[in-house]
């Protein structure tokens, strides 16, 4: 009788093309396949998230912003995946993945417009901000703040393709792409989702941010298991560990899960970036209540995404200090230009309380917006919608 | 990297206000002044005569947060039998009710789970039918629904599936923050008690204030042999401050309360919006010098009939005030409730102010709760009838 022991079977390694100092380590292999000029976009991009996430983050301790949730650590994760999934790919993701909006279109001015909840937020100014809707634009489902539940999504969004495909084998293939958190794979949804995607032999990459944190809580407390990558293999989905902090091997994995994804009429694929999230969970809460001060601050030093990046674009010649500080700068600059014109614009007309929650108003919605409408009539010095599209007339 | 700074506040009431509603003009508008709101005790003088405590005991200034805190501290040293956990429990939890409980009653006891809902509330009802006094949290009431099979399907169905054995849940508390803050949108805002009042078998309590939160909790968790859902006004946590006995104290379930007695319009509610109706019926009072009798449900489930339909019946007119959806809600079941039992001592038919039938977009989310003009509006079309 052989019971098959966890402690015995040896640990899942951890796939890598850089080392720390932006080379190749291993030096007989051939150098990724990407361009200089794409490994620059892919600079930029990183580093625009990264002064975003900065200029934000200070914006909502001033009171210009109610909520923001920064991504420091993990920016190559998102960056580098989404650089290697097609443009017509769907992909729903959790809430921390702003480098996939940023590698995929999104401006500046379509992160203000959501972060200040103006007019022009395709949102409606519904969501909290970091909440992006980008169907329209860069193919990723509206985001929630529920964790989990956008995984089984990505499945079912990958079945349709896969019949899209049967009907018309000539289109181009698309996969679906889910990311999510390493405390998000605790949810029933995870499981029911890979399982569910493995037996239909859905086309679709499962990508897991692993941070090291839910909030507060240490991935040791979070599972006792060798990661996320392992539990693929119990759903009989092919998976990887992978450095997520090397952009290259992130761009590499998610590739090659793309081809996997796509093979033989489909089949869905695991990936588990290992990060660490140097930040707070959000501007509501303050990490150093559940570990050290400098833990974040050492692991920086070390493993940064982005000077890691850096240091292969130096090495190559195509980069330098005096570059870096211009682009710094630029960017500095387009943020805080971006986010002082988004505030400036009006904010959603009153129309958007009542509407899309049905796809027709329905009788008794149209009897509350009378209500309503009479009640800023009659009490006019209650409320103040000027800020409002339209004012009381938009609603 | 962003710059790292301490918030003094976990979920801090942001300066920056998606929603315009309030006005520099308004009258009725205005914010709570919960410094001086006649609903907490900011004395300990009457405290001890309204809980039913002896004169001699003792009390301490305290929040939301930190009466719960202080009641689940009581629990852990009332009875062995009392575990804590839940997401993010073990440092304080996010809106630091379980601050300092691991390391006082150790790991054992108070622990964070996996960040699995329907897995912490499985749990619970297991650690429930076996004797123990589990009290679940669940980090946002916005997230209970991958736990809703577990609290509709077992914790409630439990007793009833058991039938002769005579095992039950009680002793089961899912505790969860709820309702409107200014700016949780979506999934940070929602207070989903009518759900769970639709279910026979759990009992569903909303405290209004710290010193109604300790004795309530208290009473969840030891004085029932059912499993109880136990939402906290998370607006309240910081912003409500009042005098709570430092001892074990409890207050009845399914029993409501009159907050202020009055003869010409009963209001009914229950949570934070108590305080609007305070300040709306200081102002009607005021203008048209009516006399209004407010009434606190503080158990939504099985909820105290006889209490609001002897009010009804002697003021005659009624209103249910709540913050969620109007749409099949609490004032749904208690307007019917009176209509059906005070039909003929009615003069005018029982309003309800509660939220409009939409989700809380964050630009609108002030305009779809229900404000204290609205009340103030109900009030008058009431009394006019």
């Amino acid at each position: 009788m052989d019971f098959l022991v966890p402690s015995n079977i040896p640990p899942l390694p951890t796939y890598h093309v850089m080392n720390h100092d932006g080379q190749l380590a291993d030096p007989t292999r051939e150098p990724p396949t990407v361009s200089e000029e794409q490994a620059l976009v892919w600079y930029k991009n990183m580093l625009t998230v990264n002064i975003m996430d900065t200029i934000m983050f200070e914006a909502q301790r001033h009171g210009r912003l109610s909520f923001y949730m920064v991504s420091a650590g993990e920016e190559a994760i998102t960056v580098g995946s989404a650089a290697a999934l097609g443009p017509d790919d769907v992909i729903t993701c959790q809430y921390r993945e702003t480098g996939v909006f940023m590698q995929r279109g999104f401006t500046l001015k379509d992160f203000m417009s959501q972060l200040t909840a103006n007019r022009n937020d395709p949102g409606k100014g519904r969501n909290m901000p970091v909440h992006y809707s980008g169907k329209n634009k860069v193919g990723v489902h509206a985001v929630a703040s529920t964790l989990g539940t956008q995984i089984p999504h990505a499945t079912g969004v990958a079945y349709a393709f896969k019949m899209e495909a049967l009907e018309d084998p000539t289109a181009t293939p698309k996969v679906a792409a889910c990311y999510f958190g390493d405390g998000a794979a605790s949810e029933g949804d995870f499981h029911a989702a890979l399982n569910t995607a493995a037996v239909r032999k859905c086309p679709v990459i499962f990508i897991c941010r692993n941070n090291g944190f839910a909030i507060s809580t240490p991935t040791s407390e979070q599972y006792i298991g060798d990661g996320i990558a392992v539990r693929g293999i119990g759903y009989g989905i092919e998976s990887i560990r992978v450095d997520g902090t090397d952009i290259f091997a992130v761009y590499e994995a998610t590739q090659e899960a793309r081809r996997k994804a796509l093979e033989d009429g489909g089949r869905p694929v695991l990936l588990e970036f290992m990060s660490y999230r140097v930040s707070h969970h959000s501007t509501s809460d303050d990490s150093f209540a559940y570990r050290r001060r400098d833990e974040a601050e050492s692991w920086s030093s070390r493993n940064s995404p982005i000077t890691r990046l850096r240091k292969w674009l130096e090495k190559r010649g195509v980069w330098d200090e005096e570059m870096d500080k211009k682009a710094r700068k630029e960017i500095r600059g387009g943020v805080l230009r971006e986010l002082t014109a988004a505030e400036k614009e009006k904010k959603p007309a009153l129309r958007g309380i009542f509407d899309d929650v049905y796809a027709e108003l329905t009788e008794e919605a149209q009897e509350q917006r009378l209500e309503l409408k009479r009640l800023f009539e009659k009490f006019p010095g209650e409320y103040d919608l000027h800020e409002h599209e339209g004012g009381v007339g938009g609603l | 990297m962003a710059p790292i700074r301490i918030p003094r506040k976990i979920f801090p009431p942001s300066r920056w206000c998606y929603s315009t509603a309030a006005s520099p003009h308004s009258r009725l508008n205005l914010p709570i002044d919960y410094k001086s709101t006649p609903l907490l005790h900011h004395t300990s003088s009457a405290l001890p005569d309204s809980l039913g405590l002896p004169s001699s005991s003792t009390s301490k200034s305290l929040n939301l947060y930190q009466a719960i805190n202080s009641a689940l501290r009581t629990a852990l040293a009332t009875s062995n039998q009392v575990l804590l956990f839940g997401e993010d429990v073990a440092f304080g939890g996010v809106f630091r009710c379980s601050m300092d409980l691991q390391t006082e009653f150790g790991s054992e006891r108070v622990f964070n789970t996996p960040l699995t809902e329907q897995g912490i509330v499985g749990f619970a009802i297991g650690a429930a039918a076996e004797g123990m006094k589990p009290v679940a949290e669940i980090q946002f009431a916005d997230y209970v629904f991958p736990a809703f099979d577990q609290i509709v399907n077992e914790a409630a169905k439990f007793r009833y599936r058991e039938g002769n054995t005579g095992t039950s849940v009680g002793g089961l508390v899912i505790r969860m923050p709820c309702g409107a803050v200014g700016h949780g949108a979506l999934y940070h805002t929602q207070s989903p008690e009518a759900l769970f009042a639709h279910i026979p078998g759990v009992r569903v309590v909303m405290p209004r204030s710290p010193s109604q939160a300790k004795g309530l909790l208290l009473a969840s968790i030891f004085e029932h042999n059912d499993p109880v859902i136990f939402m906290e006004p998370k607006i309240l946590y910081r912003a409500a401050v009042e005098h709570v006995p430092n001892e074990y104290y409890t207050i009845p379930l399914s029993k409501a309360e009159v907050l202020k007695p009055g003869n010409d319009l009963t209001i009914i509610s229950y949570g934070q919006p108590l305080y609007l109706c305070s300040s709306a019926i200081a102002a009607a009072e005021k203008d048209f010098g009516a006399n209004i009798e407010l009434i606190d449900l503080r158990t939504i489930y099985p909820w105290d009939r006889e209490t609001v339909l002897d009010s009804v019946k002697k003021t005659g007119r009624a209103i249910v005030v709540h913050e969620s959806m109007i749409n099949y809600g609490v004032g749904a079941e208690v307007a019917a409730t009176i209509q059906d039992q005070a039909f003929l001592r009615l003069e005018a038919p029982v309003k309800r102010v509660a939220g409009w039938t939409t989700h809380t977009g964050l630009v609108y989310e002030k305009i779809i709760m229900p404000d204290v003009a609205r009340i103030y509006d109900a009030i008058k079309q009431t009394l006019e009838y």
